[in-house]
């Protein structure tokens, strides 16, 4: 096993060393053409949704291009470099998601911030891409699948980054953090008994999670089964959401036209509900062409999950599309009304940085584990 | 171990494809759903979204009509609208209404005066309807409000026309005044007609004549974004504005009378008798309107309600005052008319009267009487005797049938909402309100408008006016023609009148022209008014306040002042064409021929004296 650790990047950087750069590149071009065609749809949106702001949009195009170059960056990443680190990007990732509890940086209510000085860093944002990361290093260790004393482990892994965001609070990023450990569990082999028992051992839980959960958290709660109730205050988000979804109807209202969103009816219209714009301005259609291309690009990450050569590999795309997915989910079943109201961004399509930085690494890795799928010439 | 190795992978590699396509299942169906969600708002609900988004986009917006002006008959501008910043709150969308009124005092000034109307009308106001906290802002004001009204939601400065009178308390009773919309008109009012607008008629012309004057409410449909902040406008109808309305009202005139008044307590209406137009409609004392339009202070009104002279009391069209002798010239026509008497027939007069079998005495004004006497020397002496025969003569039926063609016991239907009829009494009157059989007695106070007998000095007027024109009785009014909607120029109110069927033609040339000798003779009641450039035709009335008893004499100087005699005088001019007829009452003023005659000569003077200068230039007699 060592061997082969050492083995591989001395095949990969000795054997293809004298190709043309681009063959030499580690890039996934499907999936490239995919991120590409949906940022730029992405773009246009935005474009809308910040009501023409060149200024704004610019910066997006600056974060996009960053995030581009950070992918193709992770891409070139030895896989067994990424592998050996992974249990140490973890525990870093704990260790911060503590200090962030006692020393951090207060924004909007929640300690989110690292001030590291030069800039400002969520470590939660880290344990999007190290929890798959070292899940996928834990099952990777022996065979699969695993015994209940590594799912113990895998779960207590799983259970202290997420308890720790979640006092932040930041509901949103436990979610995801919390889904891309169960999604590599599941992957890795959970036996499907384990998994009903389980399961309606969390459907017993799920009333006393209430008593958990702080007031805000709560009100988001009621206010997602019944909107109507509070219509100004907490269901202003989600009706005006649905008004904006459901008036765009087949065709919507056109680019640059939507009134929900121009005349300021719809809240966070740049960021957490830029889906409500699409739909309202690109109407039914515009909406099942974006969803197409996301499934694209989940379906290609699935693709290259199953075709990965080992099953740190395998584990790690399956994770890091699937949190890609979660994080869609939540986001399209929050704005239309599906899900309760959680912070999470579009990813790719909502203004800012925070989240594109993760996830355009994580693209970046499938494209590593893409490229190095062939078994090693020996 | 080795063997592990070499198997595993196989085995790995299928359990974790297996879960991948898993994955991807849940992947699909996840989607599925939530297209299913996104069909179900934007294709299957689209319409009722679709409506949704429109409400929230659109917002109708009344553009209320500005308010009609109000001229005099020569063109003078009485009731004007001038634009003003207020600084209105809407309490509904202010959370603390005590921080916030605490705030602004801090940048504007607002004193308890302004504070106790605010709490007034925010008692009377409309939901979501502004309520001035401060009227009449400077634009100093304005500006400092403008730097901090981001401190304040729900508090904005509104700018709107608002009423002004410029002749003050010269027009209070005739136009009366505009006022807030409370609770108790907006039940009676169209709401959407008057959305949009926040005055309305509360009295007077102005309330008479509302519906003209306010206008129609326009429309426009503007977008709005999520904090109602107007963006564009969609489409726009716009409000058709009040009409303007002209008055008889002469204001010089009307100045001039209430000048002549004085500081007296009493009315002079003044009538052309042609048209039945009201040249003067004067009560006093009087006040100032312009402070209600916004909202009058509590302790001003309260100032005004309590005084004793009762300002806001409109004498002229709702004092009712016992019209005394100034009757008797419509009792003589009334008695020749049903020929209870011919014109000279002649009375004994000895000072004193009693009915057939009774001993009680009606005295004469004149202890000593008038010796023989016929109906003009009756009237120009204004002898009561005569007056007491003629209506023992006549009978109370005969009596209240010859007055009510004159118009008295009834409103004139002057074009003012507060008309009070008088009261002319009857036999059926007095059973039905007293209980009480009509005794013979009462008819011969009748006979000299004393006793139930009521009138106004509108209703006097009138009377007046119609005996002038020998026999055409016109409702008098003040509106002499309205603007045309939507284009140039004067549409003209049509007069009510009747011919007053009694009598012959000479009946009325001789009772007019004992009514002149009232004046112009030597022993006439009101000889003092006379003068050399035209004839006038009256006769006074004193009208007793307080009754006395059968053998006191009557001393002014004895009684308080507010039981002294009303003074009374009707009269026209010129005797021989008359365009002018005034009716004239001075509170406690005593005798009407020494008090109320001489205001009645100065607005006659006022008036024929300006209309000559005017008619020999061309003017406006038309003759």
């Amino acid at each position: 096993m060592a061997a082969s650790l050492v083995a591989a990047p001395r095949d990969q950087f000795g054997g293809r060393w004298r190709g043309p750069f681009l063959r030499r590149l580690h890039v996934d071009w499907p999936l490239l053409a995919g991120l590409v065609l949906l940022c730029g749809i992405g773009l246009l949106v935005l474009f809308s949704a910040v009501d023409q702001d060149i200024g704004r949009l610019r910066d997006q195009l600056w974060r996009l291009a960053a995030g581009f170059a950070l992918m193709l960056l992770a891409a070139q990443v030895p896989l067994q470099l990424a592998r050996r680190w992974s249990p140490w990007l973890f525990a870093a990732g704990v260790l911060m998601l503590i200090l962030v509890l006692l020393v951090g940086d207060t924004g909007k209510g929640a300690q989110r911030w690292l001030d590291l000085g030069v800039v400002r860093f969520q470590p939660s944002e880290l344990l999007k891409l190290a929890m798959p990361m070292m899940l996928a290093w834990l099952f990777a260790r022996r065979p699969l699948p695993p015994g209940l004393l590594r799912l113990g482990v895998a779960a207590l892994l799983v259970v202290v980054p997420v308890v720790l965001i979640a006092r932040q609070p930041d509901l949103g990023t436990a979610v995801l953090v919390a889904s891309a450990g169960v999604v590599v569990i599941f992957f890795a082999g959970l036996s499907w008994r384990l998994i009903l028992v389980l399961g309606g051992a969390a459907l017993a839980l799920a009333p006393s999670l209430w008593f958990t959960m702080r007031e805000y958290q709560r009100q988001r709660v009621l206010t997602f089964l019944n909107p109507e109730n509070d219509p100004l205050g907490a269901g202003y988000h989600i009706i005006q959401s649905q008004i904006a979804i459901g008036s765009g109807g087949l065709y919507g209202k056109g680019w640059l036209n939507g009134t929900q969103s121009h005349l300021e009816f719809l809240p966070e219209r740049s960021t957490d509900f830029i889906f409500a714009v699409l739909a309202e301005e690109f109407g039914f259609i515009g909406i099942l062409v974006v969803l197409t291309l996301y499934l694209l690009i989940i379906g290609r990450g699935l693709y290259i999950a199953a075709q990965a050569r080992e099953t740190y590999d395998r584990l790690l795309a399956g994770g890091v599309t699937m949190i890609f997915f979660v994080y869609l989910f939540v986001n399209t079943g929050m704005v239309s009304g599906l899900l309760p109201v959680v912070g999470v961004p579009l990813p790719l399509i909502s203004y800012g940085g925070t989240s594109l930085v993760t996830i355009m690494t994580g693209f970046g890795l499938l494209m590593a584990i893409h490229t190095r799928r062939k078994r090693p010439r020996v | 171990m080795l063997e592990m190795r070499f198997t595993d992978p196989s085995r790995e590699r299928r359990l974790v494809t297996d879960r991948v396509f898993v994955a991807g299942g849940v992947v699909v169906l996840a989607m599925a759903l939530l297209i299913a969600q996104l069909w179900r708002l934007q294709v299957a609900e689209h319409a009722h979204f679709a409506t949704l988004s429109e409400d929230n986009r659109v917002r109708l917006e009344p553009l209320p009509p500005t308010r009609g002006l109000i001229y005099d008959h020569n063109g003078i501008l009485l009731a004007d609208n001038y634009p003003t910043h207020s600084l209105e709150i809407v309490v509904e969308k202010v959370e603390d209404l005590d921080r916030t009124l605490a705030g602004l005092a801090e940048i504007i000034t607002i004193d308890d005066a302004d504070r106790r109307r605010f709490e007034r009308l925010r008692r009377q106001r409309r939901r979501y309807e502004g309520v001035p906290i401060r009227t009449d802002l400077s634009d100093d004001e304005i500006a400092r409000f403008a730097v901090d009204a981001h401190r304040f939601p729900g508090v904005a400065v509104a700018a709107e026309l608002v009423r002004y009178y410029p002749l003050g308390q010269h027009t209070a009773h005739v136009l009366g005044y505009v006022g807030r919309i409370n609770e108790t008109e907006l039940t009676r009012i169209d709401r959407s007609d008057y959305a949009g607008t926040h005055f309305i008629g509360k009295n007077g012309l102005e309330r008479r004549y509302e519906a003209l004057l306010h206008g129609e409410v326009g429309y426009r449909q503007v977008e709005v974004n999520a904090r109602g902040r107007a963006l564009r406008v969609l489409s726009r109808q716009p409000p058709q504005p009040g009409r303007d309305v002209h008055l008889f009202l002469d204001i010089l005139l009307q100045q001039e009378a209430a000048a002549a008044l004085g500081d007296r307590r009493g009315a002079v209406v003044a009538l052309d008798p042609r048209s039945g137009g009201v040249l003067a409609l004067v009560s006093r004392p009087s006040f100032d309107p312009n402070p209600f339009v916004q909202g009058i202070a509590q302790s001003d009104y309260d100032a005004l309600i309590r005084s004793p002279d009762k300002p806001l009391f409109n004498r002229a069209v709702r004092g009712q005052y016992p019209p005394g002798s100034t009757v008797k010239p419509f009792v003589g026509l009334g008695a020749l008319d049903m020929g209870v008497v011919t014109f000279n027939e002649t009375k004994w007069c000895p000072g004193h009267y009693s009915l057939p079998g009774h001993s009680h005495r009606f005295r004469d004004w004149k202890r000593g009487g008038h010796g023989r006497v016929a109906m003009e020397k009756a009237i120009v002496e204004s002898c009561d005797v005569y007056f007491y025969d003629l209506a023992h003569e006549l009978g109370v039926d005969r009596l209240h049938a010859a007055l009510a063609e004159f118009g008295f016991g009834a409103p004139t239907g002057i074009d003012l909402t507060e008309e009070l009829g008088g009261l002319l009494p009857s036999q059926q009157w007095k059973r039905a309100t007293r209980g009480e059989a009509w005794f013979p007695g009462e008819t011969l106070i009748f006979g000299i408008g004393q006793g139930y007998f009521l009138a106004t000095p509108l209703q006097l007027a009138a009377a007046t006016a119609a005996m002038a024109s020998q026999g055409r009785w016109i409702a008098p009014r003040l509106a002499r023609a309205v603007e045309v909607v939507g284009g140039e120029g004067l549409a003209e109110i049509a007069a009510e009148e009747r011919v007053i069927e009694a009598g012959r033609a000479r009946d009325w040339a001789r009772v007019v022209a004992a009514m002149t000798e009232v004046v112009e003779g030597p022993r006439g009641t009101a000889r003092r008014i006379r003068n050399e450039a035209y004839r006038i035709a009256g006769k006074t009335g004193t009208s007793q306040v307080f009754s006395l008893g059968q053998t006191r004499r009557y001393r002014a100087e004895e009684l308080e002042e507010r039981l002294r005699d009303h003074a009374l005088f009707v009269a026209f001019a010129p005797a021989e064409a008359p365009r002018i007829a005034v009716a004239v009452i001075v509170e406690n003023g005593g005798s009407g021929g020494a008090v109320a005659a001489p205001v009645a000569a100065q607005v006659i003077d006022a008036y024929l004296g300006r209309l000559d200068g005017v008619a020999e230039s061309g003017g406006q007699d038309g003759s």
